[in-house]
């Protein structure tokens, strides 16, 4: 297990982040450390990854675990290179997520919460993304893909496929 | 063409930028509110001009701001709401992204107004590329001197914070924001105190939706006496709606609040009709936890009155026969949806949602999504549907927050008004596997008010 650190650049960043709140409320931070620790370990936060931003912030390690286990964004497993949160709630209901979330199923081999052998992709179902205008859609890392039908799914995940042979 | 507040700049060209913005009469408000106006002329326009809060509530913004505490010495916060996650509403993500500097002077007038030097803007975490765009906007406008130290020679200081959130609706309440923004389980906090006495690490606290923040701009420029000219009786102003379903045009738009909500749906200006020239089945007019209303609800009020897009006429009939604007959250159904299917996503979604706190909504959440399953998917028994209705009594006001109020509200209003359609779930457990009990008579006129005998 390679040790759980935090780049200077990160570092810089989290302390700029401590810097909005005023002396000694710097456990404000922890959600905005959680995101830039997941991001920087892999799409997840193992229980290392949390020990260590609790160290950063002062922090009783079981502060930061009631706080990750309570967020839907924070993933407590390993999850694919590619996760894909489709939203599932009524606005996307009605526009037809429950067919795209079919086709992904069948054209990735996997169910709601697994990945894919290769590791590339995860599928997740999620409650609304506040984009219920552009339904249906999902959310693939930072961005959001809308108006999503069979051909786009195939788009996607052929560019997130591509992406991967790249590097 | 119905006039606009908010959105009548959205259209040009670089207006997320500032040099844009500015040009085209930005930080106006800001200037008049502070080097003329002053901190209690800016709270008397914004009282004057009836402001209500656009995140759900209709609660008067004007007097939300006049019970801030003010002791000597202890720091006042603003904090913006930007969690956005009601379902069907996704207005406040458009304001952000394309003029971010509209809520950027909102927050600096209000802020003046309250006597806040330090503001959070708590943006949902799901929103992860718009926060570069607000800090991008506040970077140029403190390069401007309108934000940070001594502004506009003014002697104020503010600065303004964008947090992102991790994903959880419950953190669109003001004390479960509060608690998030802290650092915390977004866990809603027992009233009182109230924010506006112990908010933000216990110090005094205004909470308000981003709309609502951007409309004290306008509100400055043109007046409070002048803002309520526009609406109508205590819906004073426009409004972000955001439509989604089955129209042929989704999307957000600014309305005066003083069109039908037949225009709404048909017009050519807002959602111009529904899709595939299918008919009117059902709409959920402010947001998934709004009761749904069938359609010969919607556009006539039980009175026979036209049913218009603001907060009284919404409201008309209670939720016996009314709903509620809320949020905006504008969500329609054609005759091909299922009103059973639909509300166990909403189910699902606000069990999903609950904090867990209290038991009745913890637990109810999760009995209501079990046996819409068992309807939805063809196990149903006759009693469920009366079960439901048990169950959802049962939650609603036995919660310290309104989550346990929205959990009941769209399952009482789907049975109140499609009872028929759930029964015919369970009478037909196979055939309403492959079929939809489709538009029946939802859409048919309602039989005329009879006057009262006297």
């Amino acid at each position: 297990m390679a040790v759980v650190q935090f780049s200077e650049e990160k570092l810089n960043k989290v302390k700029e982040i401590i810097a909005r709140y005023p002396e000694g409320k710097q456990k404000s931070a922890l959600i905005p450390v959680l995101h830039l620790a997941q991001e920087a370990f892999g799409g997840w936060l193992s229980a290392e990854t949390m020990d260590y931003v609790a160290t950063l912030l002062q922090l009783q390690s079981i502060e930061v675990y009631e706080v990750a286990t309570f967020y839907s964004m924070f993933n407590l497993k390993p999850v694919g290179t590619y996760l894909f949160e489709v939203c599932q709630t009524g606005p996307c209901m009605v526009s037809g997520s429950d067919q795209i979330i079919d086709y992904i199923k069948n054209k990735l081999g996997i169910g709601v919460g697994e990945t894919t052998a290769d590791g590339l992709f995860t599928l997740k179902t999620v409650e609304c993304l506040g984009a219920c205008g552009y339904a249906p859609m999902m959310q693939l890392g930072k961005h959001y893909r809308e108006h999503l039908t069979p051909a786009k799914v195939d788009e996607i995940i052929a560019e997130c496929r591509s992406k991967a042979n790249a590097n | 063409m119905g006039r606009k507040l908010l959105l009548d700049k959205a259209h040009i060209e670089g207006i997320r930028y500032y040099d844009t913005y500015r040009s085209n009469g930005g930080y106006a408000a800001a200037e008049k509110a502070l080097k003329t106006l002053g901190p209690d002329g800016v709270l008397d326009e914004v009282k004057k001009s009836g402001l209500r809060g656009r995140g759900g509530a209709g609660f008067p913004t004007g007097l939300k701001w006049s019970f801030i505490a003010k002791p000597e010495g202890v720091p006042r916060y603003l904090v913006c709401n930007a969690d956005e996650s009601e379902p069907g509403t996704f207005k406040d993500r458009y304001l952000m992204e394309f003029i971010p500097h509209l809520l950027i002077e909102g927050l600096l007038i209000s802020s003046f107004a309250l006597g806040a030097n330090s503001c959070y803007i708590y943006i949902r975490g799901e929103y992860a590329w718009i926060p570069d765009i607000l800090e991008q906007a506040i970077a140029e406008a403190k390069n401007k001197g309108w934000l940070g130290k001594n502004i506009q020679g003014t002697g104020f200081d503010l600065e303004i914070y964008v947090q992102r959130g991790a994903g959880a609706y419950i953190c669109g309440e003001e004390t479960a924001l509060i608690e998030s923004l802290e650092g915390k389980r977004g866990n809603p906090r027992i009233k009182p105190p109230f924010p506006a006495v112990k908010g933000l690490w216990q110090s005094p606290t205004v909470v308000n939706n981003v709309e609502t923040l951007a409309a004290v701009v306008p509100i400055i420029n043109i007046g409070g006496d002048e803002y309520i000219k526009y609406g109508t009786g205590k819906s004073t102003g426009t409004k972000l709606i955001s439509a989604c379903g089955n129209i042929n045009k989704p999307g957000v738009y600014e309305i005066e609040m003083n069109i039908s909500v037949e225009e709404f749906i048909y017009s050519d200006e807002y959602c111009g009709g529904i899709k595939n020239n299918k008919r009117l089945k059902a709409c959920i007019p402010g947001g998934s936890s709004v009761p749904v209303l069938p359609a010969n609800l919607l556009l006539k009020t039980a009175k026979g009155e036209t049913r218009m897009m603001t907060y009284e006429s919404l409201a008309d009939g209670g939720f016996a026969t009314g709903s509620m604007l809320g949020s905006g959250g504008f969500i329609v159904m054609d005759e091909d949806q299922c009103i059973v299917r639909n509300t166990l996503t909403f189910a699902r979604f606000y069990h999903h949602e609950s904090c867990g706190q209290c038991s009745p909504c913890r637990e109810g959440t999760g009995w209501m999504k079990k046996v819409l399953q068992n309807i939805e998917y063809g196990k149903g028994k006759m009693s469920d549907i009366d079960l439901l209705w048990d169950i959802q009594r049962k939650i609603e006001g036995n919660t310290i927050c309104p989550l346990g109020d929205a959990a009941a509200w769209p399952v009482a209003a789907a049975i109140r008004h499609f009872r028929d359609e759930f029964e015919w779930h369970v009478a037909n457990p196979q055939e309403s596997q492959t079929r939809n009990f489709g538009l029946a008579h939802y859409a048919d006129p309602l039989p005329a008010p009879t006057p009262a005998a006297v």
